[in-house]
């Protein structure tokens, strides 16, 4: 079985915190539990100020199993407002990061 | 993909759950009556699917244990908190005894019925208004009514019908229509749109714009994660945005980039127009904005150059000091570009299928209660007679003026109010001391609501709780499409449906019968308007797009499609868009656009500005809360803990404030406790604080209220400076203030 993982664009992941909410929401997870952070970074470039969000997966991320078993996607992938998210082999998502600057792989499992 | 054990219904957004402006399509997943979860519906145009945190939250906000859910009827002092639990019979008889009583006594017009924000509330409010007589439609504490009337109504003096940014949500294949052209720019003016879905646009459509190639222009007094994206940010001092419009009219009417063609046949009075933004040259602009010139420059060349392209707006610009008049000038820059209703610029918007929900305009007034009604209320209507606009344009009272009224008595008393969803005092009011002193002394005050809030506990004489949108049915025509929303559940325990319970007392209270049975026999007579039904509707999965005609895009002033008499044009006096407004003409107000000082400001308070030498601009989003909502919701809160403001590192050294330090904001007017968020993305001589915060752990008594006297930011700004149009003034994006360090 290949293993699956998320793909994140960061480059348009807006801090929306959807994915944060529709998986506390899928897991029925309590305060402070949670299966990704957006993390806020702020960057002073020469001309102007940059901000960028970084989505990242914790340890208690299980990539959605009932959701994914019934061929579903995951919760935050689903409902990502950005669309920035997608889930899969990753050997595939390698190759659409190829493509994509500024994106990021995460295999929490 | 429901599990075994669940069913799926699919409904519509926009109501009390998510709260805000809505139109999200969503799946509603059930399980032994009560829901369990809400997801987006991926088949739904509006939001293919997504879904933001405070819909995702609305199981916790339906079954959270502060959640009211049976009637209340106060027994101590207002204020006091001690409440007992009645029935609806009990709830109702009172309120129609003591609503007539007061009708005999002082006529209807003395009872006030408020609402907050524009969600599907506008359709019942107003019926059971109307029902009763009274003229009093009211957002009260909207100070210089600043949530997009003033908008609505500078569009619709200009240009006689509303536009907005031409995201393809008027076409049902959306992104994939081949009618529709990507914005090459899109202005984004006032806004940080990806908090939410504001007047009804989801916000994350800019994005799905931008990833088909549409560039930005920001103009925004803080950087954003949409100005570092951007090729040009206007960074303007807050509250100066008519004169960035009015110095980007001149650049493309001097450098000859507007479009000939369409200025030619399309408008109305561009001499008089070019001939006042004479006085706005880019330097001088750049003085008073702080922007440089050469931005100013490059952002009007782009902008014109590039067609299409749109322009997106936000809600300070409502609440400007000339108020509608810098609408208009914004309106002005899409209409000399030719960027109206043409594919990718600002479409024309129109209520799908053209029924009514909630009425939007005068128009829409006179269609549902007819000719009769609408001049009556005009006669007593609060404000309708101090101010042209407020009169000639749809059928709200001046909130400022209310207030005044209130106080003073004339030229006639208020005696009661009923408060529906709207948390006036933790929430939009502008300095809501003033109006909690005012609104205690009535005689009888009815909320309506979903929790207890600063509003209900300091003023709330009987407590009606209301559902969620997962337990009711509703139907949204803002704008497009025609959605129904469904009933997913029964009603929690004893909550009722704002228009059930506004049907029931309309019948008791109405002075001409209801025919009525029920909320949907009215829905499917509006519905029927639109030659369409709830059920074919609901059997579609929840909405439908309006047949071709006058509800369908592009170019619609060509095709005779605008105006009443069947003639190309525009809806309006002259029949072309007016740069040279008859009907402000016609108000009393100037017909061309100009730039008005904030009434506080380093400019014309130089004195105030050397002992409160801040700019503090407010109402800053959060993407977890709508307004003053969701603080209690725990899976919203954790992302959002506490008010905070922003702060530039620069300006937080000089005043040895560091990061995550609770500290005092102080005006002229009074202070708040804000915790600091020290950021680049902060102007050095601006904070920003976000709106709405009280804190429903803490004790909600008098005089505490839930803490909102310590976290509302609105302690600080101030009502009554509304404009000659009766719009705009306030100054809840632009005055002056001190941090100072907590002591104890
Ligand atoms: S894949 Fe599922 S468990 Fe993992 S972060 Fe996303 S929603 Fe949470
Ligand atoms: S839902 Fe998507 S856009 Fe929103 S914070 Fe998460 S990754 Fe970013």
């Amino acid at each position: 079985m290949p293993r699956n993982g998320l793909f994140i664009e960061y480059e348009y992941c807006t801090g929306c915190h959807s994915c944060e909410v529709a998986c506390k929401q899928e897991h029925n997870f309590s305060d402070g539990m949670v299966g990704i952070r957006v993390d806020e970074v702020v960057t002073v470039g020469p001309d102007k100020v940059h901000i960028d969000f970084i989505p990242f997966t914790t340890r208690f991320c299980d990539l959605c199993a009932v959701k994914t078993e019934g061929g579903e996607q995951p919760a935050c992938v689903k409902h990502c407002q950005a669309m920035c998210m997608a889930y899969g082999p990753i050997s595939e998502l390698t190759k659409a990061m190829e493509a994509k600057p500024r994106s990021i792989i995460l295999a929490p499992r | 993909m429901a599990k075994s054990d669940e069913k799926v219904i699919l409904t519509t957004l926009w109501s009390a759950g998510c709260g805000s402006h809505g139109g999200c399509g969503a799946e509603i997943y059930v399980k032994d009556g009560k829901v369990v979860r809400v997801e987006g519906d991926r088949n739904h145009p509006h939001n293919y699917g997504r879904l933001c945190p405070k819909g995702l939250a609305i199981s916790q906000y339906m079954y959270h244990p502060d959640r009211v859910t049976h009637p209340l009827k106060r027994v101590g002092e207002r204020g006091e908190g001690k409440w007992e639990r009645i029935t609806w019979d009990e709830a109702f008889d009172t309120i129609e005894a003591k609503l007539k009583d007061i009708r005999n006594k002082h006529g209807a017009e003395s009872v006030i019925f408020c609402q907050g924000t524009g969600r599907d509330i506008g359709g019942p409010i107003t019926f059971l208004m109307y029902a009763y007589g009274s003229p009093n439609w009211v957002q009260v504490g909207l100070a210089g009514h600043a949530c997009y009337t003033p908008r609505l109504g500078a569009m619709f003096a200009t240009q006689g019908s509303y536009s907005v940014v031409d995201a393809s949500q008027f076409l049902e294949k959306r992104y994939d229509d081949p009618e529709w052209v990507v914005p090459k720019y899109i202005i984004l003016w006032a806004q940080n749109p990806i908090p939410g879905c504001h007047d009804g646009f989801f916000g994350h459509w800019i994005i799905d714009c931008m990833r088909r190639g549409s560039k930005l222009i920001v103009i925004d007094p803080r950087s954003t994660w949409f100005s570092c994206r951007a090729d040009v940010h206007l960074q303007l001092r807050p509250g100066t945005d008519g004169a960035i419009a009015l110095g980007m009219l001149n650049v493309i009417i001097n450098e000859g980039l507007y479009d000939k063609e369409f200025v030619e046949k399309w408008t109305y009075g561009f001499d008089e127009l070019k001939e006042r933004v004479q006085e706005y040259p880019p330097d001088k602009v750049s003085e008073i904005t702080w922007v440089p010139a050469e931005l100013i420059i490059q952002a009007a060349r782009l902008y014109a150059t590039n067609k299409p392209s749109s322009i997106q707006w936000g809600e300070p610009v409502d609440a400007m000091p000339a108020g509608s008049v810098v609408a208009q000038a914004i309106n002005h820059l899409w209409a000399i570009t030719g960027n109206i209703d043409n594919p990718g610029g600002n479409v024309i918007a129109t209520r799908s299928h053209g029924v009514t929900t909630y009425p939007f305009s005068t128009a829409e007034l006179t269609e549902l209660y007819g000719e009769e009604l609408v001049k009556n209320l005009n006669e007593k209507r609060i404000g309708a007679n101090d101010y042209p606009m407020i009169k000639n344009f749809r059928g709200w009272v001046q909130p400022d003026v209310l207030i005044e009224q209130m106080e003073t008595g004339k030229p006639y008393p208020v005696k009661a109010a009923w408060i529906q969803t709207s948390n006036i005092i933790g929430g939009q009011a502008a300095d809501p001391k003033r109006h909690y002193e005012a609104m205690k002394k009535l005689d009888f005050i009815v909320v309506v609501d979903l929790f207890q809030n600063p509003t209900s506990m300091a003023l709330a004489d009987i407590f009606l709780p209301a559902t969620t949108i997962c337990e009711k049915e509703s139907f949204r025509s803002w704008w497009q499409p025609l959605c129904v929303s469904q009933k997913a559940v029964d009603e929690v325990d004893e909550c009722k449906s704002d228009w059930d319970i506004n049907l029931e007392l309309a019948k008791r209270l109405t002075t001409n019968p209801i025919k009525y049975n029920n909320a949907r026999e009215l829905f499917e007579e509006r519905l029927k308007t639109g030659n369409t039904s709830f059920d074919k509707l609901a059997s579609k999965g929840g909405w439908e797009y309006p047949p071709a005609g006058p509800f369908r895009p592009y170019n619609r002033h060509e095709r005779g499609l605008l105006r009443g008499d069947g003639q190309p044009g525009f809806d309006t006096p002259t029949g072309k868009v007016e740069f040279y407004s008859k009907r402000y003409e016609e108000w009393g107000l100037d017909p061309l656009p100009y730039y008005e000082e904030p009434a506080e400001s380093p400019v014309s308070t130089p004195d105030v500005y050397r002992e409160y030498p801040l700019i503090l601009t407010t109402g800053r989003r959060s993407p977890v809360f709508f307004h003053a909502e969701h603080r209690m919701i725990p899976w919203l809160r954790e992302l959002d803990p506490d008010p905070e403001f922003e702060i530039h590192p620069d300006t937080a050294r000089d005043l040895n404030v560091s990061n995550g330090e609770w500290v005092y904001i102080e005006s002229k007017r009074g202070r708040v406790k804000f915790k600091a968020k020290v950021t680049a993305t902060a102007h050095p001589k601006v904070i920003t604080a976000p709106h709405g915060w009280w804190l429903p752990e803490t004790d909600g008594r008098a005089p505490n209220f839930f803490s909102t006297w310590d976290h509302n930011i609105n302690v600080l700004t101030s009502m009554g400076n509304q404009s000659k149009s009766g719009f705009g003034g306030t100054n809840y994006r632009a005055s002056l203030c001190r941090i100072t360090k907590i002591k104890d």
